[in-house]
């Protein structure tokens, strides 16, 4: 569904100076897989997904959605950023309608659909207040909703829960994950909360920095649908100890 | 509260202003009294609404082709740099000409009418106006920008849907600080060529030493710029009320 050939991404600064965001990254995603990348800072994971969005071109090789070259956003891509990124002077459901809006593919089907995905995360009842007046968390949601008001079958996130408080992280993961289980779609998730992308992803991509490119790729053996409790399982201990390996090496990791 | 301790304050600045010329017998030639002031004014009173009548229109005028010109400029500065780079210098240039210097050369150009007052008045009140919706258009979160290339917006939609919006409070800051400068810029002009105006007004009484009349067409002014002020300010909360809260 999602498949990088030997990606390069070169970014130029000012200075002349090149950084080598991301050097030859190959990975493919299968349909309605859910994958996460993880990584420290740097190592090149927003920048992959970026690409994926088409807002950027890579210097060498070849970015592909569903078969065909990305070389600018898709319709059938939605995206979200770690910050709700809401339009203040419109009401939530407007914000909602937005991309459909600027697609040119709104319909009185649209309308209801903004109705529904609000419903579905539960913000029924303020389609009409204004993002100021809600939370971050119910801001993110709103983000969410908007992503998928087009039905996207491709889904990019790129650190959607980073800005939010630990609670509502954990109510969000689980939100989103019912909220796949309904709508299946390919999702790219970037984050680094290693329980975070263990808990969601059925591969977990770890990416290294300088240059950023990919250490491995986990297969992670959950049961859906998951849950927190699943937090003690073997597997689940597995996972993260693997991926905490891997980004911090053979250094042993523990409090003086 | 908010009204009250104001209108107090005005209140005993009038008093003491107008006791102070009592006490001290100040001729009205140099500091005429409040009373002697309200006098004047209401005795000529249909001679001064004229007058502000004809400020007034200079005002309006220019400050319409202030935005008029503003706007779409404003649009190419920020489109890209070259255009950026070509139409900054200009602007600077526009500014560094004193208007006062510029007024009878113009009065050469266009004529002894109206033409040259809305263009004195425009030259004065533009150039901040179009800085803050430049700096407005461009301040839109890069966030913001991405979400309307991933919606496939074109650079037209982008513009209209989310640099614009984005802009109001700056636009708004900008306006207020133009409408201002407007009523500066008619009475410049007004003092170099007209032949009404609440300026003309008062530079023909202070030549003629009626100066209570002028010291009446300077609170005319003042009272025109107050009022015009604060309708950009209601405009601004009635139509876009997300704008004052938001702004940060």
């Amino acid at each position: 569904m999602i498949a990088f050939d030997g990606v390069w991404k070169v970014f130029e600064a000012r200075s002349g100076d090149l950084t080598t965001a991301v050097a030859d990254v190959s990975l493919e995603i299968e349909r309605n897989q859910f994958v996460c990348l993880v990584g420290p800072s740097g190592c090149g994971k927003s920048t992959l997904l970026r690409l994926a969005a088409g807002l950027l071109l890579p210097e060498q090789g070849i970015v592909k959605i569903s078969g065909e070259r990305v070389r600018e956003p898709r319709p059938d891509t939605g995206i979200v950023f770690q910050s709700p990124t809401l339009l203040p002077w419109a009401t939530v459901i407007e914000n909602v309608l937005f991309p459909a809006k600027m697609m040119g593919i709104a319909t009185a089907r649209t309308r209801e659909r903004a109705h529904e995905l609000l419903k579905l995360v539960g913000l029924d009842g303020f389609e009409w207040r204004y993002p100021r007046e809600l939370s971050g968390g119910m801001q993110q949601r709103a983000g969410i909703c908007r992503s998928l008001i087009h039905n996207p079958s491709v889904l990019l996130m790129d650190e959607p829960f980073g800005a939010l408080d630990a609670l509502t992280r954990e109510e969000l993961t689980l939100e989103l994950l019912r909220i796949w289980s309904t709508e299946p779609k390919t999702i790219l998730f970037v984050t680094h909360s290693i329980p975070e992308a263990v808990m969601l992803a059925d591969r977990v991509v770890v990416m290294s920095a300088r240059p950023g490119r990919i250490s491995e790729v986990l297969q992670v053996d959950l049961p859906r649908p998951r849950s927190f409790d699943m937090e003690s399982s073997d597997e689940f201990q597995r996972c993260t100890q693997r991926v905490r390996q891997l980004i911090f090496g053979d250094r042993r990791l523990q409090a003086a | 509260m908010d009204v009250l301790l104001p209108l107090a304050t005005g209140l005993a600045f009038v008093g003491s202003w107008e006791f102070a010329c009592r006490q001290f017998d100040v001729p009205s030639y140099l500091i005429p009294a409040p009373s002697a002031i309200w006098a004047d004014a209401t005795k000529n009173a249909g001679m001064i609404a004229g007058h502000t009548l004809a400020t007034l229109w200079t005002v309006m005028l220019g400050f319409v082709a202030s935005i008029v010109v503003s706007l779409p400029l404003a649009v190419a500065i920020v489109s890209t740099p070259i255009m950026a780079n070509t139409i900054y210098p200009l602007l600077v240039l526009t500014q560094s000409i004193p208007k006062v210097a510029l007024a009878p050369v113009l009065v050469v150009l266009l004529g002894t009418n109206e033409m040259p007052r809305v263009v004195i008045t425009f030259l004065v009140a533009f150039f901040p106006l179009v800085l803050a919706i430049a700096t407005g258009l461009n301040a839109v979160p890069a966030e913001l920008i991405e979400l309307g290339r991933v919606c496939r917006a074109s650079r037209w939609k982008e513009l209209v849907r989310i640099r614009l919006p984005y802009a109001i409070p700056f636009i708004f800051s900008g306006l207020k600080a133009a409408i201002t400068l407007s009523v500066v810029g008619a009475v410049v002009a007004e003092f170099v060529n007209a032949d009404r105006g609440l300026g003309y007004l008062i530079v023909t009484s202070t030549a003629f030493f009626q100066v209570p009349t002028a010291w009446g067409a300077l609170i005319v002014l003042s009272l025109i710029g107050i009022v015009l002020f604060q309708m950009v300010v209601v405009v601004e909360r009635v139509f876009f009320p997300w704008a004052l809260s938001s702004s940060s």
